[in-house]
């Protein structure tokens, strides 16, 4: 009896392991992404929820000059420019799909007539624009968490440093940051889950993640890959889960 | 010479203005007690004396040496208003306990800082740590509390965090020790073994400036009360002089509101 359609797959007969080892393979991808989008998007959205934070206000000297009286002298008074455009660009990547976001990454420069750096990268390229899409995404997302993080710690912590005489670098290393990770650890417990699927989106500049893959097998009438990639992202998110528990367990030995 | 002389200190917030020419002296070892109702400059005052703010106006004199003058803006940068910071200790009303650290690490933290800063502390690492950690252990003792060095702070009642947040800011040595309400945000029955805590500090002539809303306590420890109302200093002298031979009326109704209050 001859084998079945759907087991013939680019003129080798198709198992299942051949199958999950491809699947196996591109969820290479989709990790790849997930690890180098944390590596860079953490630091960086520490950095960008201090210019959310900035306090420069370089028209604040005018505040005597009469320019406070007006309505927008007021108003300029006050204003604090690195803040506004840190605030300004977030409010952009936050309000846009990310799928957009990675579409235009890749395919932007060239339109812009910026040249094709994705290019010389070979098949490279595409993954690199990916995290980058990711990193900037995620960066402003973290942000946000952090600057909730941050602002909720007291100021009587960072007063009690400043009286014991310690630099402001010292405080927030050694009295803010910790109590900063144990707040902050729920929320990133789920942004770390939204990000591993969002990987999934990759697929829309043909980075050859797992969806990819399994779309290909689709292509030849092979329909169950595609749900089976499920597995591979409820087997991480199960890791997360085990990992976020174990990190909240280590923080239990303080309350915040 | 007095330890500190504060002279004609101004703070505004925005067009608020909290302190109006506040000036007294404070001998070495002598308590000084500020009283005063709610909102009418007690806590600013301390905290100018901290630099956490910064007045408009006046002169802060330590040991005869000027750490603070209005008219001078020089030496304000981070280092040197460190430095200054030093002579002068804090606690708080709220305690500002680092939590994640314990009663032992909580005192030791920012001597170990300081020292890292010190020439020596490459060669003589382990004895200068050492020391700090037998300070430390001293000082929670004398507070009491060596059977709770290891306890991190939400393990300790209010009243011990409290003797905590004393021996950290003994640790480094301040001339001054300044106590912004240190028994208003604890329970009654816990009141007393701070205030106890104080008062052994007083007997040892440490120079205190004390704002405390326990009257009793401020008649009986401080040499010198000052009352303030509206920003400025509408009576001070000796607990006597301001208690029994109160001058002004309005330190005579505010005592007076205390008195049937308790």
């Amino acid at each position: 009896m001859p084998l079945p359609r759907l087991a013939l797959f680019g003129g080798v007969t198709l198992n299942p392991s051949v199958v999950f080892s491809s699947l196996f393979q591109s969820f290479g991808i989709n990790c790849t992404i997930f690890f180098v989008t944390l590596l860079v998007a953490l630091p960086l959205g520490l950095i960008v929820s201090f210019g959310a934070m900035n306090k420069w206000e370089p028209f604040r000297r005018l505040r005597h000059a009469g320019v406070a009286s007006h309505k927008w002298g007021a108003a300029l008074v006050c204003l604090r420019p690195v803040a506004l455009v840190v605030k300004f660009l977030v409010w952009i990547i936050r309000g846009t799909p990310l799928m957009l976001q990675i579409i235009f990454i890749y395919y932007g420069p060239g339109l812009l007539h910026w040249g094709q750096p994705w290019n010389g990268m070979g098949v490279q390229g595409r993954v690199v624009a990916s995290c980058v899409a990711f990193i900037i995404n995620y960066a402003c997302y973290f942000s946000e968490i952090f600057r909730g993080g941050i602002q909720s710690i007291p100021r009587g912590q960072q007063e009690a440093g400043l009286v014991l005489g310690m630099t402001r670098r010292q405080i927030f290393f050694k009295v803010t940051l910790l109590q900063v990770v144990k707040r902050v650890l729920p929320p990133m417990g789920n942004e770390f889950m939204t990000l591993i699927k969002d990987t999934a989106l990759a697929n829309i500049i043909a980075s050859k993640e797992i969806i990819m893959m399994s779309k290909e097998f689709v292509n030849k009438g092979l329909i169950w890959p595609l749900f089976s990639t499920a597995i591979f992202f409820l087997l991480f998110c199960g890791i997360l889960t085990l990992l976020f528990g174990w990190l909240e367990k280590k923080m239990d030995y303080f309350k915040v | 010479m007095p330890i500190l002389e504060v002279q004609n200190i101004h703070k505004s917030f925005d067009s608020t203005e909290v302190l109006r020419d506040i000036s007294f002296s404070l001998e070495r070892g002598q308590a000084l007690a500020v009283i005063g109702s709610s909102g009418s400059g007690k806590t600013t005052l301390l905290r100018c004396l901290n630099f956490l703010e910064t007045p408009d106006g006046g002169k802060i004199i330590v040991n005869g040496e000027t750490l603070f003058d209005a008219d001078a803006p020089a030496g304000r940068n981070d280092a040197e208003t460190r430095a200054k910071r030093l002579h002068f200790g804090m606690v708080f009303q709220q305690f500002n306990l680092f939590p994640q650290y314990t009663a032992l690490e909580n005192v030791m933290l920012a001597s170990q800082l300081l020292a890292e800063q010190r020439p020596d502390y490459k060669q003589d690492r382990r004895a200068i740590l050492e020391g700090i950690e037998h300070h430390a252990i001293d000082l929670l003792d004398q507070m009491s509390l060596s059977g709770r060095m290891n306890h991190y702070p939400h393990q300790l009642s209010g009243g011990q965090q409290q003797r905590v947040a004393i021996a950290r800011a003994l640790a480094l040595k301040p001339d001054i020790l300044c106590f912004d309400e240190p028994t208003s945000a604890l329970d009654p029955e816990l009141t007393g073994e701070v205030l106890r805590v104080i008062r052994s500090l007083a007997d040892q002539h440490m120079t205190m400036i004390i704002v405390t809303h326990e009257m009793a306590f401020a008649r009986d420890v401080a040499d010198h009360v000052v009352f303030m109302d509206g920003g400025v200093i509408v009576e001070q002298g000796t607990p006597e002089q301001v208690f029994a031979d109160t001058q002004n009326e309005r330190t005579r109704s505010f005592l007076s509101r205390y008195a049937q209050n308790s």
